[in-house]
């Protein structure tokens, strides 16, 4: 008797443990199917297409390297296209996690009104697309755009932006510039968690401001910090609408960035086998750059819980 | 919070009795003195953070004569406030386009809602082997950049006779978003385990559980991901760009950018007009669930 109710309870453990297993598959299922058929099946034909001059019409021919023989060695557009991208991406990334940790600091202090400006400092990072990328147009017009009505009120004669070689990419970083607000809502999530003990420790060892900041903020902020570089140079090089909608690459190709020219040569030239090639370098130039700050992050990046 | 930092201070001035601290050290001048540095540096940036807003408003109520005058004229006289229905009217058929991007919208926030509740709840309360890799997975294609896909599920739809349809911008929505599994599986991580228990001991499947117990309780995260994918999916410009051609199909913001390309030389005052209207449920759904996704953010640590 007894052993009937024990193995009944076993079999029915077993079956509440199968049914389980059954439930996670079927919880996954449309996240795993939209795996195969929308990301890994094309990342596997992406990378086939690059040794392919597919031009999604109708020849497709096995090249090799040549894909990226070309691009590498003949097409001066891709070395432009990435220089002009580097530009961006470094100028963005720096002055926007700075900014942001500056923002983040000072909105820090439990003052009156914080709330409502840490909003304020948040909202143009929500409204991205195609009417704010319209709305910096606007502003940086060389002739009536706010940008330069400012400078001239400073006594400065603002250049041409957009329409200027020299220019246009700052230009952008500018306008980038104007979204580091969900960099600034991390930081401050971040300076939030930093136990009050160690200022205190620090204040009573006589620690100036500069000190606590330099000895606890920083190395106890270096992980947030850290990551916010890392995703901010990921978005950074994916630089995109912005381009098509304010300047199509120019002046000349003074704005051409590799996703644009990516772009571009996929679906305005239909070369797509080459466009893939792109998209492999473009990866690959993340990746390591990833793994170069994660290499350099061991020499300023502290983890309270120690290494892992 | 400050007051605790400061009680060494304080109780380091009680032990010195008969010292009496000169005026300018005394701990609420100087703390008078902090606050207002700090309130100098960061109103004025304030104000050049929202500032393109104003002008953008200011901007769409101009005359078209008004509109190169310099210095510029913070507040228009007169008021042309049918700009607004003259830009959304005369040009192209943004009623169509604003019918369109709600309907893609609407189905993709509802899509990824779905098929992100489900994934996340998988891999945040069922037990099952191999689970730790798959979700290595989703962390992986998380990072993985979309040109590299962007390629090959076009010429994948192309073969499907999906071009110039909908279908490429709404059929995936259903399939799961990387992003939103993550945040809705730390959320769900977050909730007791003693519950799900219960439950099953009174006989409840993981669909009841899922349903009745952790859905309740994960309100805010649900707010975030419909915010997130509401303002992703109404900004969304790359993939209509792409795919779509018919104009009674196209979505608002591939509208603005052709809007821009034909009037945008001078017509900035429609321009602003119409691109004010197009960013209006964005400011809307910022005011209304900020609190939701300041959390969100600060849950994953991750933007989006």
């Amino acid at each position: 008797m007894l052993l009937a109710i024990t193995s009944s309870i076993q079999r029915k453990g077993m079956t509440l443990q199968r049914r389980e297993r059954i439930d996670f598959w079927l919880s996954i299922l449309p996240w795993l199917l939209g795996l195969l058929f929308f990301t890994g099946g094309p990342v596997i034909a992406s990378f086939a297409f690059s040794f392919t001059n597919w031009t999604g019409l109708k020849s497709l021919e096995f090249v090799g390297l040549a894909n990226f023989q070309e691009l590498l060695f003949e097409d001066d557009l891709f070395w432009i296209s990435a220089w002009n991208t580097f530009y961006y991406a470094f100028g963005a990334v720096s002055f926007g996690t700075i900014g942001a940790l500056v923002v983040a600091i000072l909105l820090n202090q439990n003052l009156p009104g914080t709330t409502f400006l840490r909003a304020v400092y948040y909202l143009p990072s929500i409204a991205s697309g195609v009417a704010i990328s319209i709305l910096w147009m606007w502003l940086l017009n060389p002739d009536a755009g706010l940008v330069n009505y400012f400078l001239d009120l400073i006594g400065i004669e603002g250049p041409k932006w957009l329409a200027s070689q020299t220019w246009v990419k700052p230009a952008l970083i500018l306008k980038s510039l104007w979204g580091i607000g969900a960099n600034m809502i991390i930081i401050l999530a971040g300076l939030q968690g930093i136990p009050v003990s160690l200022y205190e420790a620090a204040r009573i060892d006589g620690a100036s401001w500069w000190h606590e900041f330099r000895h606890v903020t920083i190395p106890m902020l270096s992980p947030v910090l850290f990551f916010v570089l890392i995703i901010s140079m990921i978005n950074a090089f994916q630089i995109l609408t912005d381009i098509i909608v304010m300047t199509q690459g120019g002046p000349g190709t003074a704005s051409y960035m590799l996703v644009y020219y990516l772009f571009i040569s996929a679906f305005t030239y239909l070369k797509m086998g080459y466009a893939s090639a792109m998209a492999w370098i473009l990866f690959a130039i993340i990746m390591a750059l990833t793994l170069l700050q994660l290499w350099g992050s061991k020499r300023w990046v502290y983890y309270e819980g120690g290494e892992r | 919070m400050s007051q605790l930092v400061d009680k060494p201070v304080s109780t380091q001035n009680v032990r010195e009795g008969a010292y009496q601290a000169p005026w300018y050290q005394k701990r609420q001048v100087r703390e008078y003195f902090r606050n207002a540095i700090v309130y100098l540096l960061v109103l004025p940036g304030a104000a050049v953070f929202i500032l393109p807003l104003l002008w953008m408003l200011s901007t769409a109520l101009k005359e078209s004569n008004q509109i190169f005058i310099y210095p510029p004229q913070w507040i228009p006289d007169p008021m042309v406030w049918s700009n607004f229905s003259d830009g959304w009217n005369k040009f192209l058929d943004f009623n169509q386009m604003m019918f369109n991007t709600l309907f893609i919208t609407a189905n993709n926030v509802i899509g990824n809602l779905v098929s992100c509740c489900l994934a996340a709840y998988g891999f945040a309360r069922l037990r099952a082997p191999g689970k730790n890799i798959l979700f290595a997975l989703v962390l992986g294609t998380m990072l993985l950049p979309a040109e590299v896909t962007i390629i090959p599920q076009y010429i994948m739809f192309t073969k499907l006779g999906w071009n110039d349809s909908w279908l490429p911008l709404t059929v995936p929505a259903w399939f799961g978003f990387p992003f939103f599994i993550f945040l809705l599986r730390q959320f769900f991580m977050s909730i007791p385990y003693d519950l799900d228990e219960a439950a099953r001991i009174d006989g409840a499947s993981s669909w009841r559980i899922l349903w009745s117990i952790i859905l309740p309780l994960a309100k805010p995260a649900l707010a975030t991901v419909v915010i997130f994918a509401f303002i992703g999916n109404w900004n969304n410009f790359l993939n209509p760009l792409i795919y779509i051609r018919d104009m009674d199909k196209q979505v608002l913001s591939v509208g603005l950018n052709m809007f821009r390309g034909q009037y945008g030389r001078i017509d900035f005052h429609y321009m602003m007009a119409v691109a004010l209207i197009v960013l209006m449920p964005v400011l809307v759904v910022f005011f209304l669930g900020q609190r939701f996704f300041v959390q969100g953010i600060a849950l994953t640590g991750i933007k989006g």
